[in-house]
């Protein structure tokens, strides 16, 4: 029997079983797709939160419970301050930026251009490459004198940054990165957003008069906002996620001026063999991404202009 | 003023957005044209850009000889069907229960999964580690891939998708004696069509590119998908090869980039019709 | 009739299960990290071909990892889950957490027969620092290197410098340094990123002092004479000028010295071969300046065994080590990559007696052997070392003064080796 949208009062019992033969339906179609998620997410949660009640064990001095006594080494460690100031510069910066860029090239991308196959494909291009191998060609971007931007700013007489290699610009040179990878593929989503927005309604701005900015302000935006809150959550996904670049351009250096939270808690958990901190750290990082999701998914949602 | 109905003298607004749009394009695949460069000589002069420095196709020749590409390219083509097959299937069905079913602890369970969403793989990446060993599916390609299969992502795409499918149609495939299961297979799946093109569109280009995970959990080069292939090729105690890495990422970059530029229109139509809303 | 077949190929199927074990392949799993670029896979499968030729009862599954890191993380992994290894090449340094970890067999307890005793005291000494913990030798060399200086001759010729004698002492190199820093170009670079502090270790040992005590339990991080030689680091940049301002860059020095962006540089020995391909001039290789005495920290991977072995993978194991490590093998490895030859005995082969003659700046690594020490390496190793490296590229970038970032080092060390000391 089709779901009907008002719950029916049932007291006929054959409708009953009816009723449970149907929940039965549901629960099995989403059992397999459950025994997963509970595998690799709650299960790992879980043990994540447990593991990071121990302390540090080797062979030769096994863990000990020791309640959240990682948890206040971490807010002790003066490491564990710099590298969260860092993460939230990082996702400061990158969110925003690469939401507006991926606008404006939407916006580029979607108007009659000259060369728009090319345009739009130049856009795209970071989104397909592997981070690992884009970042080996942004380090010899980076390379002080020698380098593509020193030696194309050097043609304009100006003197050679040590971009990567000290503590004022490398965390922004990772930024310019991050942006760079992710700006194009958030293109295609506005992209494909502004393909729906009736022509018309420009014509229409235009005849009132309305000037380009005034017709982005007041009539875009607000259309785009459910992509814009799509994207915004990638791009906090991303901030968190995309670090493999710092494998290769700075190791979190100089000076743990470009240290990100998921980079050190590979660090620590394969690096230091320090499962405790890094499970307590990992924990700290699903709470505050937990928090977001609560915000998104009852604040936000109520506030977004649907048609 | 109204909208002029020829082509007219180019405007200055105009004539900026295209100059903007094209600078911001030769900007954004600098690198991959750096890439072309440093490839084509020899590393001592990667960073010379003079014209007069000699091209050399010894770095695509090294650099095939020096490692199995083609095992490599096997793998993450193996990774990424295994994916998005799992996805597919798993999703549907989880999808499908959440769109048109009622059971008790449906909304919490829907919350559950959309948590999932910010629950990384990658972030949980010491406790999955420890998972994946204890199922025995270390350095294997379901290893790599079972972690994403249930995707909060597609589960809650598809739940979207198939509440929009008119009940109409269900009924209609019902009144001609179809079970559950024939419904989802004769009507839901058809009528979402191209939100599953878009989401296996995500879901390649997400998989190919991945390489936390798989470093973590490959041991072998036969298991090894192409994005650990080429970081284990470029990160040496003497340094970084400019020539080899490049002529290495534009090998592993050719298929995905042929495969975008032929179906550009397609890819973009897809998104379109997804309506992420 | 069919009975009999029956029976005659039952008895024949138990017979050969019951003499297959003695032709069953002792199976060898073994990770390798490549620390020089390059199709070095190549070199290493040839060997081991070789090794298969020589024992046929035995079966290598050679795994190559990456890096020093990759390569730890993947064969721990492979312990943890039950996929063993029986030995691998790793990190010198890993030593410490090894045997913290409790993961491997120190060699006195492994090796036997006098001819594996001789073998085992082969090697040079200034190699084997590194193995020694608690008293025992838990590494034997294979990949090592040590920190060499690479100058480039044409540069000290237009300079009016005598490129057969390249600096000796350290004012001698300020002195070059600064007659080469001119049109844009750096007398010297030395990298502070990658491996910061084995770069340092070469400063503090010229300055008279090491780094680390021999039990792995301290460090004198805050030892005046190593504060002054972070400080003279640094004073290459701000008072000889002769230096970059800011990190210089480990994955693009050998670019940045290719291209004439620097006269000089320290670098591992590990780019020789690389230096040699690429350059376009005339270059050569020096042993670091002295101050108060030479010295340089060597560096690389060693053969650890594993402990979850059986005797016959144990003993199919330490003769594969030996076979890899043999004078022959020795010299193959480092004509190929550069690495230094393990053993006084590699120096002593044909091929390698040839090659230094052909290119002399192939013995200076070994030269300096005499006064090479053991890498920077203590219990908890890698958060000490962070705790180092953060020190060196904060005092090198100006953020704390040199005094300060090594201070606030030891601190964080002597927490971390607390409960090592006895």
């Amino acid at each position: 029997m089709p779901e009907t949208g008002a719950p029916t009062r049932v007291l006929d019992p054959i409708a009953r079983q009816q009723r449970r033969r149907h929940a039965l339906y549901g629960w099995m179609l989403l059992a397999p797709a459950l025994t997963l998620l509970t595998l690799f997410a709650f299960l790992p949660t879980a043990t994540t939160f447990w593991a990071s009640l121990y302390s540090r064990g080797t062979a030769r001095r096994p863990a000990v419970f020791n309640g959240l006594e990682n948890y206040s080494d971490l807010f002790h460690d003066p490491t564990f301050w710099t590298v969260v100031g860092n993460n939230l510069l990082y996702a400061a910066v990158t969110i925003p930026v690469s939401i507006a860029l991926a606008l404006v090239m939407a916006l580029w991308a979607d108007a009659r251009l000259p060369l728009r196959g090319f345009v739009r494909g130049a856009y795209f291009t970071p989104t397909i490459l592997p981070m690992i191998a884009a970042a080996n060609l942004w380090l010899f971007f980076y390379t002080p004198g020698l380098g593509v931007i020193d030696s194309f700013t050097g043609l304009f007489g100006l003197p050679p940054v040590n971009w990567l290699g000290q503590p004022q610009t490398a965390l922004w040179a990772i930024i310019v990165v991050t942006v760079w990878k992710e700006a194009g593929f958030f293109m295609i989503f506005y992209l494909a957003a502004l393909q729906t927005i009736s022509p018309d309604l420009k014509e229409a701005a235009l005849v009132e008069g309305a000037g380009r900015l005034t017709y982005l302000r007041r009539v875009l935006l607000p259309l785009l906002m459910p992509t814009t809150a799509f994207i915004f959550i990638n791009a906090l996904i991303n901030s968190v996620k995309l670090i493999d670049h710092l494998f290769i351009l700075t190791k979190g250096g100089p000076d743990n001026a470009t240290k990100l939270v998921l980079y050190w808690i590979w660090e620590m958990a394969f690096s230091y063999f320090d499962a405790a901190h890094a499970t307590a750290l990992t924990v700290l990082v699903l709470a505050m991404l937990g928090a977001v999701a609560v915000f998104q998914f009852t604040i936000v949602e109520k506030r977004i202009h649907y048609r | 003023m109204t909208a002029p109905a020829f082509r007219h003298p180019i405007r200055w607004s105009e004539a900026l957005d295209a100059v903007g749009a094209w600078l911001l394009a030769l900007v954004w695949i600098a690198p991959l044209l750096f890439a072309a460069w440093a490839s084509l000589h020899p590393p001592g002069q990667a960073l010379d850009f003079s014209l007069s420095s000699p091209f050399t196709l010894e770095n695509y020749r090294a650099t095939w000889a020096a490692a199995p590409w083609l095992t490599y390219a096997f793998n993450t083509l193996a990774l990424v069907t295994f994916t998005l097959v799992g996805q597919l299937v798993f999703c549907t069905l989880a999808g499908y229960a959440f769109a048109r079913f009622r059971f008790p602890g449906r909304e919490a369970l829907f919350v559950l999964v959309l948590l999932q969403l910010f629950i990384l793989p990658e972030v949980l990446i010491v406790e999955n580690y420890a998972m994946v060993s204890r199922l025995a599916l270390l350095d294997s390609i379901a290893g790599m891939g079972l972690p994403y299969v249930a995707s909060a992502f597609g589960i809650f795409l598809l739940r979207q998708a198939f509440k929009s499918v008119p009940l109409e149609l269900e009924e209609a495939a019902r009144v001609e004696g179809c079970s559950w299961l024939g419904v989802l297979w004769r009507v839901y799946v058809p009528a979402t069509r191209p939100v599953y093109l878009a989401y296996a569109l995500v879901s390649v280009a997400t998989h190919w590119n991945n390489f936390l995970w798989p470093l973590v959990v490959t041991n072998s080069a036969a298991t090894r998908p192409l994005t650990v292939g080429l970081s284990l090729f470029g990160a040496p105690e003497s340094g970084v090869n400019i020539s080899i890495i490049s002529a290495a990422t534009l090998m592993v970059v050719a298929p995905l980039m042929i495969a975008f530029l032929i179906f550009q229109r397609q890819f973009i139509q897809a998104f379109l019709r997804v309506g992420i809303r | 009739m069919r009975r009999f077949f029956t029976a005659a190929a039952t008895a024949a199927s138990l017979f050969a299960a019951a003499t297959m074990p003695a032709f069953a392949k002792t199976e060898l799993t073994m990770y390798y990290p490549i620390a020089v670029g390059g199709p070095l896979t190549k070199v290493i499968d040839d060997m081991i071909s070789g090794f298969e030729k020589e024992n046929p009862d035995v079966h290598v599954n050679a795994v190559y990892a990456g890096n020093y890191d990759d390569t730890r993380v993947r064969a721990l992994a492979a312990l943890k889950s039950g996929q063993p290894a029986q030995l691998s090449v790793l990190f010198s340094i890993d030593a410490y957490d090894l045997v913290e970890q409790d993961l491997i067999v120190p060699f006195e307890d492994v090796v036997k027969t006098d001819d594996e005793k001789a073998w085992l005291a082969g090697f040079y000494p200034a190699l084997m620092a590194n193995s020694r913990v608690e008293g025992k030798t838990w590494g034997i060399p294979f990949q090592r290197s040590t920190i060499v200086m690479f100058y480039n001759k044409d540069m000290f010729r237009e300079a009016g410098l005598d490129p057969e004698k390249p600096p000796r002492t350290w004012d001698e190199m300020v002195a070059a340094g600064k007659k080469l820093t001119k049109d844009g170009r750096y007398g010297l670079m030395v990298p502070g990123t990658g491996y910061a502090y084995w770069m340092f270790q070469c400063f503090a040992i010229q300055n008279g002092k090491e780094l680390m005590s021999k039990d792995g339990a301290t460090v004198y991080f805050d030892d005046p004479a190593v504060i002054e030689a972070l400080s003279f680091w640094r004073s290459l940049t701000t008072d000889a000028k002769i230096s970059p301002a800011g990190l210089v860059e480990w994955g693009t020095l050998r670019q940045a010295f290719v291209q004439g962006q620097t006269a000089m540089m320290w670098h591992t020995t590990g780019n020789l071969t690389a230096v040699k391909k690429e350059a376009k001039f005339d270059f050569g290789v020096a042993e670091l300046p002295a101050h108060k005495q030479p010295g340089s920290p060597t560096g690389g991977g060693n053969f650890y065994l594993f402990k979850n072995a059986s005797e016959a993978e144990r003993a199919a194991s330490l003769k594969l080590i030996r076979y890899m490590t043999a004078p022959e093998r020795a010299a193959d490895w480092s004509i190929a990559t550069g690495y230094v030859g393990v053993s006084p005995a590699a120096y002593e082969t044909e091929k390698l007696k040839a090659y230094g003659k052909d290119f002399p700046q192939a013995l200076v690594a070994r030269d300096q052997l005499k006064v090479a020490i053991a890498e920077f390496s203590t219990w908890e190793t890698a958060r000490v070392r962070e705790a180092l490296n953060n020190a060196v590229q904060a005092a090198l970038t100006g953020t704390k003064s040199p005094a300060e970032a090594l201070k606030a080092a030891q601190a964080t060390a002597d927490q971390l080796l607390k409960s090592y000391k006895h």
